[in-house]
């Protein structure tokens, strides 16, 4: 657009009716926020909300015992007594849990020195290259990432080929660590980048201050570090515990295992959604809970 | 610099370490799209370029990859629209209950993605709604908004407002003003924000295997199917490849506009 044209932009007709409407509004700012906000909370509210109460709907409907169809507003406890009454349930739940929680222990720890050498080590140059480094595989196709992995741990794959000369054999793919592993692997990047920013945020002065009063690095980690970056911390570990928590793929890929997003997943393919219903309430619970603790914490406003 | 000798050259060979771990899977699939060896035998029997001249004839990755494009594409325009709505509305009004927009949109990305899928697809099927290319896209477009969002407020709070206040009283009403100011002022965080939620989408597969249907494939549900006949492994190691070869392209766009964190993540 050229500068002739703004010229005549301006000329707008002052009876038309979208300068009208711009007048209507502009004295009106409580108009204006509701505008705003109609479509994006509509949506949200429609779609997604809307979905997780039909969702919460369909864990007390009854399912049809001739058609196998879920025979709406025929309510029941039927799928939530199948699911307390069944102690795999309970297994699937807490090693889901288990390895969700591990997962994020150990991305925080892998996470922590790449964030802090970029942070404040390194040269702008490093940096840059390194940040890019981080970001990169996250483009990477996921399920390919995690097809990779099975090429590495399988009984005659590159781990194997590595370990035999050693004596000891590949880990195989029916292993539970691999869960761990390769989930570890797949979120570390979600992990590394706020951990990233929340080090960048922490000024100087506060670790010079921290040195010249005599405390040696641990002290000055425990004390100074470590406090300024929970919000950071906090921000990361949803997604790497959210991510962990609903996985279904990678369980079945590399361990051979069933996690919480597979008894949903399983379910819902057999048409038995009460019980995926049921079962689904269990990481929503889970997850809320995370969240608004780690809202207390300071997350959001370091997502 | 505050840090001892002996911690920096402990961080520099614990960040090595790390950036190796990252990259490992991606070498070895990059060495599959390459090996002779149909069953992905290690180590490779002998290099080919024959899967390439395979993967580029296979006209199922063709229908999936326009599939998948066109969802991102029209998910990450939807996911623009609304989150740079609420965060005009968020940033610039002050209102009740303003603390919770943010929490509410980051629910479907904070929220599993096996919960997002059970819930869109339990009630496409209550409502009677047929899964295809329409419902993939609403579920995408549902966890990009908060993408879009973020890196737009990231925006607006660094915006001055001098600018509009210019631009109004030069005689532009609201809508030019939005037009010829707000949106170049917002250009890079739409870009970036954009371009996390395209990345995010084309390769969604938790949520998309609930909402795609039997007939629909996307690259990632076509690859989810094709993994799992071991004779199409090489074939997947090239397309994944390529993808990632092509990827560059976004990644460095994002990093020169600058924000460009990881999903969600704006600055």
């Amino acid at each position: 657009m050229t500068a002739d044209g703004a010229g005549t932009e301006v000329a707008f007709p002052s009876g038309s009716r979208g300068r009208r409407l711009a007048r209507w509004l502009y004295a009106r700012p409580r108009s204006q926020l509701r505008l705003l906000l109609l479509t994006p909370l509509g949506w949200i509210v429609l779609v997604y909300l809307g979905s997780l109460f039909v969702l919460l709907l369909n864990a007390f409907w009854a399912k049809d015992a001739f058609t196998g169809k879920v025979a709406p507003f025929d309510w029941t406890l039927d799928a939530f007594e199948e699911i307390i009454g069944n102690a795999v349930y309970r297994t699937i739940a807490l090693r889901t849990v288990g390895i969700a929680v591990l997962v994020t222990l150990t991305d925080a720890l892998l996470a922590f020195p790449i964030a802090y050498y970029m942070a404040r080590v390194a040269s702008p140059r490093t940096r840059g290259v390194l940040l890019v480094a981080v970001l990169m595989p996250l483009w990477a196709a996921y399920l390919v990432k995690a097809y990779a992995w099975r090429t590495i741990l399988q009984g005659n794959g590159f781990l194997a080929w590595i370990l035999i000369p050693f004596g000891v054999a590949g880990p195989g793919l029916d292993e539970l660590p691999n869960a761990w592993l390769v989930l570890s692997y797949l979120w570390l990047p979600y992990m590394i980048l706020p951990i990233y920013a929340g080090l960048e945020r922490i000024p100087n002065s506060l670790l010079e201050a921290s040195a010249d009063l005599g405390a040696r690095a641990g002290l000055t980690f425990r004390r100074v570090v470590l406090p300024l970056l929970i919000p950071a911390l906090a921000a990361g570990s949803i997604f790497t515990f959210s991510l962990s928590l609903g996985d279904y793929i990678v369980p079945d890929l590399v361990a051979d295992a069933k996690f919480i997003g597979n008894v949903i997943y399983d379910n819902s393919a057999l048409g038995n959604f009460p019980v995926a219903a049921a079962y689904a309430m269990l990481p929503i619970v889970i997850m809320v809970g995370y969240l608004l603790i780690a809202r207390r914490l300071g997350a959001f406003e370091s997502l | 610099m505050v840090e001892a000798r002996w911690i920096r050259v402990a961080l520099r060979l614990a960040s090595a370490l790390v950036i190796g771990f990252l990259y490992l899977p991606l070498v070895i699939l990059a060495i599959g799209a390459f090996s002779e060896s149909r069953l992905m035998q290690w180590p490779p029997p002998g290099l080919t370029l024959h899967w390439f001249g395979e993967a580029a004839a296979n006209p199922a990755i063709r229908t999936a990859l326009l599939n998948s494009l066109l969802a991102a594409t029209t998910a990450t325009t939807i996911a623009l629209v609304l989150g740079t709505l609420a965060a005009l509305a968020v940033q610039r009004y002050k209102f009740f209950g303003r603390g919770t927009i943010s929490f509410l949109l980051v629910l479907p990305i904070a929220l599993p993605g096996v919960i997002t899928g059970i819930a869109l697809q339990t009630t496409f099927k209550t409502i009677g709604a047929d899964l295809g290319l329409m419902t993939i896209i609403v579920g995408h477009a549902t966890f990009c908004v908060v993408v879009a969002y973020n890196n737009v407020v990231a925006r607006l709070r660094r915006l001055p407002r001098t600018p509009e206040e210019a631009s109004a009283d030069l005689g532009a009403d609201t809508w030019m003003t939005f037009r010829r100011v707000t949106i170049p002022g917002m250009r890079t965080a739409l870009l970036s924000g954009g371009l996390l939620a395209f990345a995010l989408s084309f390769d969604e597969i938790i949520v998309t295997l609930f909402t795609a249907g039997a007939g629909t494939q996307t690259i990632p549900i076509w690859i989810f199917t094709a993994i799992q006949r071991p004779t199409e492994l090489p074939v997947v190691n090239v397309v994944a490849l390529v993808l990632i070869a092509v990827s560059i392209v976004p990644v460095w766009l994002a990093q020169r506009v600058g924000g460009g964190g990881g999903p969600g993540i704006g600055r």
